[in-house]
Parts: structure tokens; C-alpha cells; sequence
């Protein structure tokens, strides 16, 4: 007589015991991952909903910052935000290309690789102190939003590379094999086939240095940021690029540490606001992501 | 055979990877309208070789190529336009790249890199060698959609049909039938055979009964050497020159 073919023999039972755990295990992981972020998001909203208005996002800071709102700091952050990013996305990306589609492979491009690595990982003090010498003092920019915004680009610009040189390494090298073989130049090649398949990973990238460039405060403090600063709301651009700005960052470490007697709600509304704005800068782009990926059909 | 001035001629052809040479020194010569046939165990350079021919070897890093190559008598390594000598040379990959775009442009990607935009000529273009890959009848009906979604045998015609798009004088197919049908791989090389009134084919196979069937002369190349060159009749006979070649194409070879 044949045994039936489903016994539960004592591997079977261990690898099902290992399967239950490995699962725990991971899920567990996850868990301890949303949970703090969970908190931290309701605890800032709980505690900051009070002053949250539609005229604390228009009105400027008054009262020695203790009233008013945030206008002038939430500009101030767009400004430096999309002139850092219109200045480290084209050149990081185009970087990138060159190095990872163009450039041979020896001792001169891998030290350039290094580079862009260990720049990376270079904290942004640093990167505030090259800003104050080379935008500020030496080429005479003085503090200002160009300057400021030029420094978070410096920042910005070793990650752009090294996730735009990731994208593209991902799309598989037989499709260039394929352009190259019926004739295509490199740039007909990575213009028709490789960008249009990496451009979701690239945009992913440059997605991620929005909330970076966003929160950072001390590349923008040596290099164009003031603590208080009113601006009219009746022009379009209000802010000029010579001109020093508020920002949400500085703004809550200044109301944090330097006011006395502001209202214990402002710190937490001003980073309900800096969150609020980085997400939606981040679905806006993501929205455009998945515009590009639909109209590729990929 | 070899005529005066050959369609390809190779002398001495060496290629090195880094510190290894995969090519020793390789010298033949292929005529107008020939079909030769390239056979050999693996890691014995015969995709090298191809690769040679359209200088995309170029594009791995330390690759290191010396001879000559020539192709209508004109030395590969002093043209200037070698974009241009690869729209003269069709190249058919063994593992099937369906480029992520509509079946279409896969087809007319190539006229378009070469300047070609007349609608009218890329529909043309597109047809012929669609129905020369013996794929027209199977995605007529839906050219606009992704390369990348047919089977592998069907992407695998599709790299054919874009090999043939730039209307090559050569065309080199590697191991084009591994991943297509007998049926099917029967009906490309009656293709083959129609194309060789104005295309020289160079055709590397492990099936040596294909090399056997299309091929003028098959050439066996071993670890980077030529083994032997010779009519197919001969390579396939009972009285090859060198031994290796009567174990190597009865299946005896250690």
C-alpha cells in the first residue's frame, strides 16, 4: 500500500516553522519602521493642528516671529528648492550620462566615481562652509538666495549622479548592443533607447533630493538666509534672486531656539508645513513618473 | 574560390579580452554572395570574430584587436564612418533583444538613425523584412504594440527583421535558431538562401546540419584558431583534412 502522499514528516514541519518565521521576522521589520513614522507624522499634526490656517500659510511672521504666519519662509523654500534642483538635475543627469555611457573605463574615471561617492557622504556643514567661501566671498554673489541655492545644488549633485548612473546601468546592455549593431551612434542610442527606459529610476533620484534640498539647514545658513525677513504678496515673484530669504528650516530652528515666548504650537504647525510641501512636491513628481512610464507603455 | 577582391577578408586577426587572447591570428576570406558557416564548441571565439567584423568589440572595455579586416577591400580600422560600415553589416544576436519600443519602430529604428523619414518608404521597409523574418502574418495586426511582449521565438524574428531593415550587403546571424521552431527556422533559411543573391552571409551555428544545409564552406574554429576551412562537402565528408574536424562533426569530439 502506498503512503499518502501529503505526511507531515518532521522536515516538512521545519520548513513550514521556518517559513511562519521568516515571515514574522520581516513583517516585524516592517512594522518597526512605519510605526515610528506613523507617530512622528500624527504626534506634529496633533500638536501643531492648532495654528494651522489658511492665513498662517499667507501672512508673514510677526511680533518678533511669536505671530503672524509662515509666507515668507514657505517662498523662501520653494526659491531655493526649484532654483537647487533646476541647477543639479540637468547637470547631474548629463554627468551621469557622460560617465556611465561615454567615459572608459580607467584610473581617472574610477577616481571620478570615488569622488562623487565620498562627496556624497560629505555632511552638509561642509558643503555650507565651501558655499560661504565660493559663492559668497570669492565670487562675490554675497548672501543670497542664488548663493544658498547654488550651495544645496553642490549638495544635491554627487546623489543625482550616483542614482542617475544606477538607472542607467539597470537598462540592460544588449538593447545598446541591439542600437549599436544596426548602426546607431551612442546618442541616438541613449536618446531613443536608454533615457526613455531609465528616465522613471532618474526621476526617482532627483525625487528624493527634493525633501533633502527642503530640509537641510545649514548650507542655507552662512550662505543666504536670515532669520526674518517680510515680503509683499502682491508681486509675483516676491523674493529677487540677490535677495537674502526666510526658510521653513531655519525658520523652525530659529523659532525653536532663538525666540522666547513663541507659541508652543508654531515649531510643530511650520514642520507639518515643510512636510506637507515635500510631499507634494514628491507626488507631483511621481504623478509625472507615471505619465512618462504610461505614455512608454513599458 | 576567394576572388580577387573579396567581400570580407581577414588577415591575422588577433583579439585579446584584458590578458586573455581569444583570437590567435586568424586569417580567410569570405567571397560576394557566399554563405559560410562558422562552427566550433564554445569559447572558441566564434562571436568574437563576428563582433570583429562591425567593430562593436570596440565597446568592451579592454578589448585589444590586431590585423587587418577588410571589407570590399577597405581596411576596417581606418574608416572614419563606423556607423556607416555597420548599416552595410546585419548582425542577428543568439539571445533575442526585442528594444522596449512598438514592433514597428524596432523595425524602423534603423532607416530612421540612417536619416530615413518618409512614412510611405518606413511602411515599405517595415513590411519586407518583417515577411522576410516570417513574422508579418503573425503581428500585422498589431505593430504598434510592444516588442518586448512577443514570445521569444517571435522577438527573436523581430532582431532578424531589424537586422535586415538597414538593407545590409553582409549579414551575420548567430545561432539565430535557438530560440525559433524547426518549422519556422526552416522557412528563414529558404529566406536565407533568396538573400544570397545580393548578401554575403556569415552564419555561425551549433547545429552543424544547418551549416550543412546553407553553407557554401564551413570554417572550424577551435580555441581561437581556424582548424579548418574547406567546401562544407569536404568538412562534412568522410576525408576532412584534420581529424578533429571528422570528430568534431560526428558528434565524437572530446
Amino acid at each position: 500500500m502506498n503512503p499518502p502522499t501529503f505526511t507531515a514528516t518532521p522536515l516538512v514541519r521545519r520548513k513550514l516553522r521556518q517559513e511562519r518565521l521568516a515571515r514574522a521576522v520581516l513583517a516585524g521589520m516592517v512594522l518597526a519602521m512605519v510605526l515610528p513614522l506613523a507617530a512622528i507624522i500624527a504626534y506634529l499634526v496633533v500638536q501643531g493642528a492648532p495654528l494651522i490656517s489658511w492665513s498662517f500659510l499667507t501672512q508673514n511672521p510677526s511680533n518678533g516671529m511669536r505671530a503672524g504666519g509662515i509666507w515668507s519662509a514657505l517662498v523662501g523654500t520653494i526659491y531655493l528648492v526649484v532654483i537647487a534642483l533646476l541647477v543639479s538635475a540637468p547637470v547631474g543627469v548629463l554627468c551621469a550620462v557622460y560617465l556611465n555611457e561615454y567615459a572608459r573605463e580607467n584610473w581617472f574615471t574610477r577616481l571620478i566615481h570615488l569622488a562623487v561617492v565620498n562627496l556624497a557622504g560629505v555632511p552638509s556643514i561642509v558643503h555650507a562652509l565651501f558655499g560661504l567661501g565660493a559663492f559668497v566671498l570669492f565670487a562675490g554673489i554675497g548672501r543670497s538666495i542664488l548663493a544658498a541655492a547654488l550651495t544645496l545644488a553642490i549638495m544635491t549633485l554627487p546623489v543625482v549622479i550616483a542614482s542617475t548612473k544606477e538607472a542607467l546601468a539597470a537598462v540592460p546592455m544588449s538593447f545598446r548592443e541591439a542600437c549599436w549593431n544596426v548602426g546607431a551612434s551612442r546618442w541616438q542610442t541613449i536618446w531613443k533607447v536608454v533615457l526613455p527606459n531609465s528616465i522613471s529610476g532618474i526621476l526617482t533620484g532627483v525625487i528624493l533630493q527634493v525633501s533633502r534640498t527642503a530640509g537641510e539647514t545649514a548650507p542655507i545658513m552662512f550662505t543666504g538666509a536670515v532669520f526674518l525677513k517680510k515680503i509683499h504678496d502682491d508681486t509675483l515673484f516676491p523674493y529677487a534672486l540677490t535677495d537674502q530669504c526666510m526658510a521653513l528650516s531655519m525658520h523652525l530652528y530659529t523659532v525653536t531656539t532663538q525666540v522666547t515666548n513663541a507659541p508652543e504650537a508654531l515649531p510643530y504647525a511650520i514642520a507639518v508645513v515643510l512636510l506637507g510641501a515635500v510631499l507634494l512636491v514628491n507626488a507631483a513628481a511621481i504623478l509625472l513618473r507615471g505619465l512618462l512610464r504610461s505614455r512608454k507603455k513599458w | 574560390m576567394v576572388t580577387p577582391t573579396p567581400k570580407i577578408s581577414v588577415e591575422n586577426l588577433r583579439l585579446s579580452y584584458g590578458h586573455k587572447e581569444v583570437l590567435h591570428g586568424v586569417s580567410f576570406a569570405i567571397a560576394p554572395n557566399e554563405i559560410l558557416a562558422v562552427i566550433g564548441p564554445a569559447q572558441s571565439g566564434k562571436t568574437s570574430l563576428l563582433r570583429c567584423i562591425n567593430r562593436t568589440v570596440e565597446f568592451t572595455p579592454g578589448a585589444v584587436m590586431s590585423g587587418t579586416v577588410r571589407v570590399d577591400g577597405e581596411d576596417l580600422m581606418r574608416m572614419a564612418d563606423v556607423y556607416g560600415l555597420r548599416r552595410r553589416i546585419g548582425m542577428v544576436a543568439p539571445l533575442p533583444v526585442g528594444l522596449p519600443l512598438t514592433i514597428y519602430d524596432n523595425v524602423a529604428f534603423a532607416p530612421r538613425c540612417a536619416g530615413l523619414t518618409a512614412k510611405a518608404e518606413l511602411d515599405a521597409r517595415v513590411e519586407t523584412c518583417l515577411r522576410q523574418a516570417a513574422l508579418w502574418d503573425e503581428v500585422k495586426d498589431r505593430l504598434d504594440s510592444l516588442g518586448t511582449k512577443l514570445s521569444g521565438g517571435q522577438q527573436q524574428r523581430l532582431t532578424i527583421a531589424r537586422a535586415l531593415s538597414h538593407d545590409p550587403e553582409i549579414l551575420c546571424l548567430d545561432e539565430f535558431s535557438i530560440a525559433i521552431d524547426p518549422v519556422t527556422t526552416m522557412r528563414i533559411e529558404d529566406v536565407l538562401q533568396e538573400l544570397r543573391a545580393h548578401v554575403t552571409i556569415v552564419l555561425v551555428t551549433n547545429l552543424t546540419q544547418q551549416a550543412r544545409r546553407l553553407a557554401d564552406r564551413t570554417m572550424f574554429l577551435w580555441n581561437g584558431d581556424i582548424v579548418e576551412m574547406a567546401d562544407t562537402d569536404v568538412i562534412f565528408g568522410d576525408t576532412p583534412r584534420d581529424r578533429r574536424t571528422f570528430d568534431y562533426v560526428n558528434g565524437v569530439f572530446g
